[in-house]
């Protein structure tokens, strides 16, 4: 599998291999972990602090579970690097964006430009999420 | 009625330059039909039997005579002179050409309308009672609610690839017009003894083929706080309902198996995340889009009498018109179930001629029902009969409104890839059995509708009378129900015993209001002598 990350952050690339769930319960050291869609991103919570990246796996593009498992993390104030690795297609970049990720190893890879234009596909958004842009609401009555 | 800000209209214009663009590269070969398949779905483009069905979202079954019009000069531009309004408040169009898609969604929105979200694993169009700031017995007026919906629910990033499609319906009467319980999600906007208003959450209701009647899972949640208690009930069901399999990945599926008290407890849980992070549009928000919905200006004093010298139209008035609030006024239910005909379906120059009463009569406001028809909802009394001669004209002025003859009926496999059964020859068919009206009024209210697969898009669980069309060894067969019903009265049906073919069902239909007429007892509907009398003597009658 050709290894290509899309990463939007201006730290350094964590390298650490992201371990799973339970084995970054009993690793102390480990700085990076997996999260599968039937698992609870919340048992991440009280560990928020050791951790640099956290990957969210897309096993088919149409479970829709990571989405929900991106923002809680990004709710409960994980500031580190959120990957959807997997069945990621240009498609989804965008409601993944407002989501709280801010990189992307998808299977098949995917252009930069194509990648810049489906960021861009949304002038507007209705909901405020965890990527900072104001609602539609927000600006109507001047928030 | 709602309009459109830039900021409305920026996000409907970004779709058509985005679907434009992908179909661009599907006819050019650049993406696989696979590829263009979830595409096409998210913008309501379904590949069926025969050419492609556009599904127009209709926000809350709320039209203008503009809207209206446009949905008629489509169906002469695009279709075949036909539009066919659905059990969802929507239009489809049923033979569309691929190369055109593009079109017809930038000519749906130079009228502020869209194709979004009426299909796929997402939020669907939101629907409402059709009645909505006209019904004499609305405690509060859902539609500003309904709008709040429609944009929270448009592009959601998060619930974009939920477990299964999600149908969520709000109304603000006691009466249920809209079917509330039988969806994802119901809300109810209610009064507390002290005046306040707040929102009754039914969750977990829903037709297909396990039928649930939603339970109550939030009391009283105050109307600001209604989009987080929305983002709570939806994240719980991402995150849960079930993916194995996608005909128990329902979210009546999810609430039935852990109960309705460990779902309410997770929402609750999750409602106290989500109220910390300020996801809530504004109260000044909310008053602005009620700001839309002010009562129009009625003159007062309006007389209430009608001349109802001509017997037909003194039918008509009694069967197809309610009660307003508004003194010298009426609410006008337009059937779209003319005798033989296709349930929900009217010509181009019908569409335009409603658009054109809506217009003259109706403060420009009309609404689609989830049974079908087209209402006006602002009509003068002393409007009604130059009304109703120009329907007549045009053949729209059945006076049949909840009769036998008001059958609600999915595509069925005419036009359906999913379907199993035809629905459309076996409306016809009873249409034409019970075709005096005479006969209809003496069956009195009686609810039929038919499904052409277990979908249940026709509702044939909710059917004081539903038929299922199945397939069975190749052979279509139609399954009898008796005993459903919406409203507050929600009840779902219960199936007779074996199935029958074509002439076989509307036989067993007849014989079934032959026992009700033989049994019921004053004032009783075929619904209640049905739940008095129990399904022996129907079975008896019908397979005896």
């Amino acid at each position: 599998m050709v290894e290509q990350t899309l990463r939007y952050r201006d730290d350094a690339a964590v390298t650490d291999p992201a371990v799973s769930l339970s084995a970054f319960a009993e690793q102390s050291n480990a700085v990076a972990v997996r999260i599968e869609p039937g698992e609870d991103a919340r048992a991440l919570l009280p560990q928020l602090d050791r951790i640099a990246l956290v990957e969210v796996n897309f096993p088919a593009y149409t479970d829709g579970r990571g989405y929900s498992a991106a923002r809680i993390l990004r709710e409960h104030g994980y500031a580190g690097e959120l990957r959807a690795v997997g069945d990621v297609l240009v498609d989804q970049l965008s409601h993944m964006r407002r989501c709280g990720f801010d990189s992307f190893a998808p299977n098949q890879p995917i252009n930069a430009d194509a990648a810049a234009r489906a960021f861009a596909t949304w002038p507007e958004v209705y909901q405020k999420t965890v990527d900072g842009r104001p609602a539609i609401w927000a600006k109507r009555h001047a928030l | 009625m709602y309009q459109y800000d830039s900021y409305d209209q920026a996000m409907v214009d970004a779709r058509v330059a985005e679907f434009r663009d992908q179909v661009e590269r599907r006819l050019a070969g650049e993406i696989t039909e696979d590829q263009f398949k979830p595409l096409r779905l998210k913008n309501g483009l379904y590949l069926q039997l025969h050419a492609y069905m556009l599904r127009v979202a209709i926000p809350y079954g709320t039209l203008n005579s503009r809207q209206m019009r446009m949905l008629g000069d489509i169906a002469d531009k695009y279709d075949r002179g036909y539009g066919h309004f659905t059990t969802r408040q929507n239009i489809q169009y049923n033979w569309i050409k691929l190369a055109d898609a593009p079109d017809i969604l930038a000519d749906l929105a130079s009228v502020e309308m869209h194709a979004i979200q009426t299909s796929g694993n997402c939020i669907r169009n939101t629907t409402s009672d059709q009645f909505a700031g006209a019904a004499a017995d609305e405690l509060v007026d859902p539609r500003p609610y309904a709008e709040l919906l429609r944009q929270w629910s448009t592009f959601h990033p998060e619930f974009d690839y939920l477990p299964r499609k999600f149908k969520i319906a709000i109304i603000g009467s006691d009466t249920d017009r809209a079917a509330m319980k039988l969806h994802d999600i119901g809300i109810q906007l209610v009064r507390n003894d002290a005046g306040e208003i707040g929102c009754r959450f039914y969750v977990g209701g829903g037709m297909g083929r396990t039928p649930m009647i939603a339970p109550v899972i939030g009391d009283f949640v105050p109307p600001l706080q209604m989009i987080s208690y929305l983002e709570a009930c939806l994240r719980v069901y991402n995150r849960y309902g079930r993916r194995d399999n996608k005909y128990k990945a329902r979210i009546k599926i999810l609430v039935h198996e852990i109960g309705a008290d460990e779902y309410r407890r997770q929402v609750q849980e999750e409602f106290a995340h989500i109220l910390t992070l300020g996801l809530e549009p504004p109260p000044a928000e909310l008053e602005r889009i009620k700001g839309f919905f002010e009562q129009p200006g009625f003159e007062t004093g309006l007389p209430d009498d009608i001349d109802l010298s001509d017997p037909d139209f003194a039918l008509w008035v009694d069967q197809n018109t309610h009660a307003h609030k508004q003194p010298g006024y009426a609410i006008v239910t337009i059937s779209l179930k003319p005798v033989g005909g296709i349930p929900g379906d009217a010509s181009a120059d019908q569409i335009r001629l409603m658009a054109d009463l809506a217009l003259d009569h109706s403060f420009d406001e009309l609404r689609v029902t989830h049974a079908q028809n087209i209402v006006l909802p602002h009509v003068k009394k002393a409007d009604l009969y130059a009304i109703w001669q120009k329907l007549d004209a045009a053949g729209l002025a059945n006076a049949n409104l909840d009769l036998i003859g008001d059958i609600i009926a999915c595509p069925g496999l005419d036009y359906c890839a999913l379907a199993n059964a035809r629905s459309i020859p076996v409306a016809q068919k009873i249409s034409q059995r019970f075709a005096d009206i005479g006969r209809q009024r003496e069956l009195g209210e009686l609810k039929l509708k038919i499904s052409g697969c277990i979908n249940a898009c026709g509702h044939h669980h909710a059917g004081h009378i539903g038929i299922l069309g199945v397939d069975r060894k190749g052979v279509e067969n139609y399954q009898l129900l008796l005993g459903g019903s919406e409203g507050a009265d929600t009840s779902l049906g219960t199936i007779t015993g074996p199935g029958f073919n074509e002439d076989g069902i509307v036989d067993a239909v007849e014989t079934a209001t032959n026992v009700y007429l033989a049994q019921r007892t004053d004032g009783e509907r075929f619904v209640d002598t049905f739940r008095r009398i129990g399904m022996a003597p129907f079975k008896e009658a019908i397979y005896g």
